[in-house]
């Protein structure tokens, strides 16, 4: 049957994890399709982690299906194991270890060669741009460098599937940039990748797909694309009055707008057509300090979608 | 102006000190049964248990006392030595580098200097608390005089320091933990074992006797133990509280500039 | 039954040597380290040995060195164990985060236990063939049977490195180590090392009967004096229940703290 699609890498219905009387995941559905980015968005807390583990084969499900490459995680965990690669959201490294030696010993955890391993590093090594530093010890690598490391580890053993944890968090832009380009790389090659992330932008440049979760469960699934059609207008205005005068506006700007967010420091209508709104709030008299129109992204779907209080 | 001018912390040191207190104070209870319960197992199984072999062997007693009382001032010593070379190594690499309370130190005003004295003055502290609880456990055992054994205490703690000062400036030289089992296996071990705790020092070969002698333990051990048993006179403690004050100043002048090299550069 | 109990034998079994090589990878840097281990049990030897010696003469008919020699291998066996089992792994439990790179490999947490134990393991038999050798070299085995001694330290071994292991488990933070040194410091001074258990009094004999390393200074003296007898079969039974015990233990609190 030619028609039929590819079956999904992962296949997770009521998928559920609790701590105690804690629940992370609330039974959340999605599926995975081979060759795609797929993204978990969401604040700390959301249930991302959670979910990211059960995938990885260690964290047991408390309840709903999970099929992992066509495997349950609960009796087949090594044999998924061996066509993962993991990132985690904070390096794993040995520290004790050279560069090359992290990889090698990694390579030997999936049953590798010592030859094979050998080739293997020099090639990811060359891959994730740390060749010169193959002897160093990771304790002397910079954060981007262990991160880098960490994605080549993560290489090792050729994976259908990666799961990355955050991979971006608290790196330098030159860095990120970097980690994207071979992220993007490994996705054209056919590997489909599992990520979390936070950055809104990561999420714009990497992900075919994503889902929103907040409070453990997934409140949006899409396209980025797809989501700030929905989620948004076209264009934000962002308008920044006096100290003092955005609380005495009470009602001027109703209608400029499908819909006005009150920040602390500034005001954003969520219109089509930004500098239309702009000149009819000029129209009503109102002189505001600043004025920025720019085009909606998923950070605008996010916020709206997970509220902007604080979660920690 | 005055409300204007920057205030510069008077004894920084002092504010060094502090910061171990409260740290201890999350963490001493441990440190309280270990340090009375080592004296304690010590004293009960070499001091008590051996001992009967020994006096059995030795009618005449060991330099002229049973065992016991032979043993228990040389393994206070001992003890202040131990507890002085841990609070000089893993504590001085977490501050530098585990945890960097020291790097977050000098963000202050607080100089490299007074990170070295307070450090000091807090071992110094430890050492007094060890040595005390040592000392009264002695006593309970019959092992020492009250009050005259009392002196004990401040020889303990100068035998620490003669530890603490110069294996602290090593430490903050040090980028990971890995030559701290050296110092244990190499220096500490061999000479608790060796320095006349367990034995006089004239059992050693005579060929050995003036290493034993270049040791700062041996005299600790040889002042811990005049003080215990009465036996000491002026000029030969004045001769072993010179070599340790020795040990001290330039343990500490090491300090200075280890510590310095390290937290500013 | 007993693969019911001990679930982890089968289930840890080629993979659990990838950590073993692991930990070989890292000592390579530090052979220091592993290498200067050797040299504790042999100051105390000819410190405590010979030194100390002198002054108390002969027991039981052995000269002291011979009497504390292979108590001294006992406890070198023990602390090396507990030391490796309880600090080193405890930093790559909670700090290093070793394991949580290890499991997302197809190894799997009853593979962490055996390979730890067995590093451990490996490592104290370095230790006792080195000392065993100077026991030889300075004359204090008086038997053949004291070749044995190097398996019956790796007995001892193997039982302190499972119960050092499952302790660890339950540590939280490094404040609690010094509960380890509570119960290391009385087995190695009370354990019939430094003096005949028959200095005690019967009641207080008896408990120290009982207690691990009394077992495992039982044997090793047993075969280092030529002292053969069939009390020394119930050490190692006893030796190597405990270890099993330690294991199953590991197993089970690895999983409760890795696989959340």
């Amino acid at each position: 049957m030619p028609n039929e699609p590819r079956p999904a890498l992962i296949h997770a219905r009521a998928l559920t994890k609790r701590f105690g009387e804690m629940t992370a995941v609330d039974a959340i559905d999605f599926d995975v399709a081979p060759g795609e980015a797929f993204g978990f968005l969401g604040p700390n807390g959301a249930g991302k982690t959670s979910t990211m583990r059960m995938i990885g084969c260690v964290s047991p499900r408390s309840g709903g299906t999970l099929e992992v490459l066509g495997m349950d995680p609960d009796h087949d965990g090594p044999a998924i194991r061996a066509r993962l690669g993991v990132i985690p959201q904070q390096d794993t490294l040995d520290m004790e270890l050279t560069v090359q030696e992290n990889l090698w010993i990694y390579a030997r955890y999936f049953d590798l060669s010592y030859a094979e391993a050998r080739e293997r590093s020099k090639e990811l090594l060359e891959f994730v741009q740390l060749q010169d530093r193959a002897k160093d010890e990771v304790q002397n690598l910079s954060g981007g460098m262990k991160r880098r490391l960490t994605i080549a580890r993560g290489l090792i053993n050729e994976p259908d599937l990666m799961l990355l944890d955050e991979p971006t968090t608290g790196l330098d832009p030159q860095a990120r940039h970097l980690l994207w380009d071979r992220l993007y790389r490994l996705k054209q090659r056919g590997v489909t990748l599992v990520l979390t992330t936070h950055f809104m932008d990561e999420a714009e440049q990497l992900c075919d797909r994503l889902v929103v979760m907040d409070k453990a469960t997934i409140v949006a699934q899409g396209s980025p694309r797809q989501l700030i059609e929905r989620y948004a207008t076209r264009e934000v205005l962002e308008l920044r009055f006096p100290q003092g005068v955005q609380e005495t506006l009470n009602g001027k700007l109703d209608g400029l707008a499908d819909r006005i967010e009150h920040l602390p420091d500034r005001l954003l209508l969520y219109t089509p057509d930004g500098d239309a709104a702009a000149a009819a709030v000029h129209d009503r008299g109102l002189a505001p300090e600043s004025v920025l129109v720019r085009r909606s992204t998923l950070e605008d779907v996010f916020l709206r979608l997970t509220g902007r209080t604080l979660i920690e | 102006m005055a409300a204007t001018m920057p205030r510069v912390t008077r004894w920084p040191a002092v504010r060094v000190f502090e910061h171990h207190v409260m740290v201890y104070r999350r963490t001493w209870r441990g440190s309280i049964v270990t340090s009375f319960l080592s004296p304690v197992l010590f004293l009960s199984a070499m001091g008590l248990g051996l001992g009967t072999l020994v006096d059995a062997n030795n009618p005449g007693g060991i330099a002229g006392v049973t065992y016991l009382v032979f043993l228990a001032p040389g393994l206070l010593a001992s003890s202040a030595m131990q507890t002085a070379a841990f609070e000089s190594t893993y504590p001085i690499m977490s501050g530098m580098v585990w945890m960097k309370t020291y790097e977050a130190m000098v963000t202050s005003p607080i100089a490299p200097r007074s990170v070295v004295f307070g450090q000091l003055a807090w071992v110094a502290t430890r050492l007094t608390i060890v040595a005390s609880v040592f000392l009264g456990v002695m006593f309970a055992f019959g092992a020492a005089t009250f009050p005259s054994a009392l002196i004990a205490v401040p020889f303990a703690v100068l035998t620490g320091l003669a530890f603490a000062a110069p294996i602290q400036a090593f430490s903050a030289t040090q980028k990971n933990d890995t030559n701290f089992n050296a110092i244990f296996r190499f220096g500490i071990t061999p000479l608790f074992i060796f320095s006349g705790t367990f034995f006089p020092v004239t059992q050693l070969p005579i060929y050995l006797q003036p290493i034993a002698w270049l040791t700062p333990l041996y005299h600790g051990v040889a002042l811990s133990r005049g003080a215990a048993l009465g036996t000491l006179d002026l000029p030969t403690a004045l001769i072993h509280i010179g070599v340790l004050i020795a040990f001290i100043a330039i343990g500490i002048a090491a300090s200075l500039v280890t510590f310095r090299r390290r937290l500013v550069s | 039954m007993l693969l019911r109990l001990f679930p982890i034998i089968p289930f840890g079994s080629r993979r659990a040597g990838r950590l073993v090589e692991r930990n070989v990878w890292v000592y390579r840097h530090g052979w220091l380290i592993i290498f200067s281990g050797f040299f504790e049990p042999l100051f105390y030897l000819l410190g405590i040995g010979f030194g100390l010696g002198k002054l108390v003469g002969s027991v039981n008919g052995l000269t002291y060195a011979q009497f504390v020699a292979p108590a001294l291998l006992a406890t070198a066996a023990m602390n090396g164990a507990i030391y490796d089992s309880t600090f080193n792994m405890f930093f790559k439990l909670k700090f290093a985060k070793t394991y949580d790179a290890v499991l997302s490999t197809p190894l799997g947490v009853g593979d962490i236990a055996v390979g730890e134990v067995a590093w451990a393991l490996i490592r104290g038999t370095l230790y006792s063939l080195g000392f065993m050798v100077v026991i030889f070299m300075l004359g204090l085995a008086l038997s053949p049977w004291a070749l044995l001694a190097v398996p019956a330290a790796m007995l001892i071994g193997f039982a302190a490195a499972a119960i050092g292991t499952s302790c660890t488990t339950f540590i939280r933070k490094w404040q609690d180590f010094d509960m380890v040194f509570v119960v290391t410091l009385p087995l190695f001074l009370f354990s019939a090392t430094f003096f005949p258990i028959t200095a005690y009094p019967d009641a207080i004999r008896i408990l120290v009967e009982f207690t691990p390393l009394y077992r495992g200074v039982h044997l090793i003296r047993g075969l280092t004096t030529g002292q053969i007898e069939p009390m020394l079969l119930v050490d190692c039974l006893y030796l190597i229940v405990l270890g099993l015990i330690g294991l199953a233990i590991v197993s089970r609190r690895l999983k409760f703290l890795l696989l959340k």
